[in-house]
């Protein structure tokens, strides 16, 4: 693509693109949204990491995911042991039978801090655990399923199942997890306050920032010779195995890579909620997040930031006003998104606005900029 | 952990849990074989199938209102004019739905899949405008209720024994429908080729509305029977599809006969450990072990040899 003298044009469209994002995030709301609205901003960008992370396996790569909880879980449980641990140090926790672990664990007459929570305390370890433990997960499931040519359909049962697993799991084991109720009571990061309204607007700016980089990360893996033999892979995966790719680690790395995305998201949702609970974790939050992308368009990058921001956007909403329709529309959404516009608001751009957009600009470049519109749209639209 | 219990005190627990881990294969084995016809013979993977379940409970709970308020003195068969019922709902209820959105979607069997857990949302949320959030249950006739005593430790309930029967009985006719009826060959002749199907005269659009709207029709069944059991409540439905997608996966997708193996593994197996784990560590460890299992052998235990 990068060849064509027209494609160049439409590099510079994209980048546009981004930088309105950019603009958005980075300007508009901090400006227009009191803090209170700003923070919850902020937690759905935690989201749309998840979402740009379903694009690159789903969209692109034709891998359907319905486990994505569990890694944006797994990334928000261990920088939420993190917090939690810091918030329980032996002065804090005096009245305890045991001083100097979480609360919940004394409740449930645990008398040691269990291994696995030991080397939380060191803060650089949890920044690599955000982003190693989904992707060694990741890579598992990955390895065992792919190398075998598991996919569609089945890989999502699985993953679904391990979504229920998880949930389970950390329901089940109260001592070591904190239950149902999750890790609550996250105060400090560092000595830092996190729950004062200055800290949420810094981790607001911190997580668009890194939301914006891993958009363009992941452009760059799409953009790259690997993106396209992702999609090459997605429509005739046989043809690219036998031009001599080794399909499954391609397969591997793209659900690795999305898994650390949403790792990283949840890591990020924890610091801004102030607490992490398996009700982020199960089935129900992990189909939700496909339906983010799948909203904003499953084949664009940005298109899956504003679908994870319109969903949420309007799930809130409904649940303030209508709260007993809130399923409704959700349910409602779902369908017609798969059957009235499977290539969500990204795709009725492409189709609806950018003509206009032309027709606006007037007879500027004409000749050169439809062409690859067309070539794009094409793309974009087989499944 | 078996060390506390003398030989014959574990005996009476394998049998008594055997028994409750019966009644959880009764019910899997009913949803699956509807799921097993929908996913494994089109393709199709319906998220909405344990509210298409949900439906037939519901109905059940309607039927046996009737009968208490109308016809008290024909309480005793209530059940049987109930499960017809919910087989003709959800099976109506899956016709229109296969006929308004799932057969544009035949191609496309990921996208089914979000499209059926949308319908679930609504299918929920409706029951829960309709009915109300709290559980709803039935009365039991007379005659259902109680147990047998096989020995002074082992008690049979008869509800679980009749529901145990009706799934054999169910299992058996849908064997019957599928290999030994000219329609059963048609369902067949398109799942394997359906061009072929087409060519030879079989009005396929035809086969996949009706094998849609059976395999709804028989969750509708499982449903009437869930409710000899437990409570109905708008959200049932869901705590059992991904175990029911697990059992149907695991017996090999094709395969009636695998799916009534897995069911009955898998149910056992939980059931069994149930006891002497906590109950979500039981679930854990099975689901744990059969996805394991999966990862081994994706095809599941009884793979048919499809060409593809």
């Amino acid at each position: 693509m990068k060849t064509t003298p027209s494609a160049s044009s439409l590099m510079s469209r994209e980048n546009l693109y981004f930088l309105v994002l950019a603009a958005l995030l980075l300007l508009v709301f901090p400006v227009l949204l009191d803090a209170f609205r700003l923070n919850l901003v902020g937690k759905y960008l935690t989201y749309a990491f998840v979402a740009v992370g379903l694009v690159l396996c789903w969209g692109k790569g034709g891998i359907l995911s319905l486990g994505q909880g569990v890694f944006f879980g797994l990334g928000g449980y261990c920088m939420a042991m993190f917090l939690k641990l810091e918030a329980s140090s032996p002065e804090a926790t005096a009245s305890q039978s045991t001083p100097g672990i979480p609360d919940f664990m004394d409740w449930n007459q645990v008398t040691e801090l269990p291994w696995f929570w030991q080397p939380f305390h060191s803060f650089s370890f949890t920044l690599i655990a955000v982003v190693m433990v989904p992707v060694i997960l990741a890579f598992i499931i990955g390895v065992a399923m792919f190398k075998r040519r598991v996919g569609g359909v089945y890989f999502a049962i699985i993953t679904q199942a391990i979504a229920a697993i998880l949930t389970i799991l950390i329901i089940g084991q109260q001592g070591f997890t904190g239950g149902a109720n999750g890790i609550t009571d996250l105060r400090t990061l560092m000595g830092w306050d996190i729950r004062s309204n200055e800290a949420k607007t810094v981790l607001y700016f911190v997580t668009s920032g890194l939301l914006l980089a891993c958009v363009l990360l992941a452009r760059h893996v799409l953009g790259s010779k690997l993106g396209r033999i992702l999609v090459a892979m997605r429509d005739q995966e046989d043809r690219v195995r036998f031009s001599g790719y080794d399909v499954a680690s391609f397969k591997v790395f793209v659900f690795c890579l999305a898994a650390a995305l949403s790792g990283i998201g949840g890591a990020l949702f924890t610091l801004q909620v102030g607490f992490m609970s398996p009700s982020f974790v199960g089935i129900v939050p992990s189909i939700e997040m496909v339906i983010f992308c799948a909203v904003g368009g499953r084949h664009s990058l940005l298109g899956a930031v504003y679908g994870a921001l319109l969903v949420n956007a309007a799930k809130t909403g409904f649940s303030e006003s209508f709260p007993e329709l809130w399923l409704y529309a959700m349910g409602a959404l779902f369908i017609a998104v798969v059957l009235a516009f499977p290539n969500g608001i990204a795709g009725l751009y492409q189709r609806y606005l950018m003509p206009l957009e032309k027709k606006m600009l007037g007879g500027l470049g004409k000749a050169a900029n439809t062409r690859p519109t067309a070539a794009a749209r094409r793309m974009e639209e087989t499944p | 952990m078996f060390a506390d219990y003398s030989m014959p005190e574990l005996m009476s627990i394998f049998a008594m849990q055997g028994f409750a881990g019966l009644s959880l294969f009764s019910i899997f084995v009913l949803m699956a074989l509807g799921l097993a016809i929908i996913f494994g013979q089109m393709g199709v993977i319906n998220m909405a199938h344990g509210e298409f379940m949900i439906l037939g409970a519901y109905t059940t709970y309607l039927t046996a209102g009737l009968f208490e308020n109308v016809m008290p003195g024909l309480y005793g068969i209530y059940f049987f004019v109930a499960m017809f019922l919910a087989f003709i709902a959800s099976a109506l209820l899956g016709m229109l739905v296969e006929w308004l959105m799932i057969r544009h979607l035949y191609h496309r069997p990921l996208d089914t899949l979000l499209a059926t857990w949308g319908l679930s949302l609504i299918l929920q949320q409706a029951y829960r405008s309709i009915f109300g959030a709290r559980e709803v249950g039935v009365s039991l006739p007379d005659w259902m209720m109680g147990s047998i005593a096989v020995t002074d430790l082992v008690e049979i309930p008869i509800n679980g024994l009749i529901v145990m029967v009706l799934t054999l009985v169910i299992a058996t006719l849908v064997y019957l429908l599928m290999f030994r009826s000219g329609w059963g060959r048609q369902v067949r002749a398109v799942v394997q080729n359906r061009p072929m199907a087409e060519a030879v005269g079989i009005d396929t659009g035809k086969v996949d509305r009706i094998t849609f709207a059976l395999g709804c029709g028989i969750a509708g069944v499982a449903g009437a029977a869930f409710t000899m059991i437990g409570s109905t409540g708008p959200t049932s439905g869901q705590l059992y599809i991904v175990d029911t997608f697990l059992v149907v996966v695991f017996g090999g997708a094709q395969s009636l006969l695998g799916t009534i193996a897995s069911a009955f593994t898998i149910s056992q197996a939980q059931s069994t450990m149930e006891f002497f784990l906590s109950g979500s560590m039981a679930k854990v460890l099975t689901l744990l072990v059969v996805v394991g299992i999966l990862m081994l052998r994706p095809q599941g235990l009884f793979a048919l040899k499809v060409r593809r």
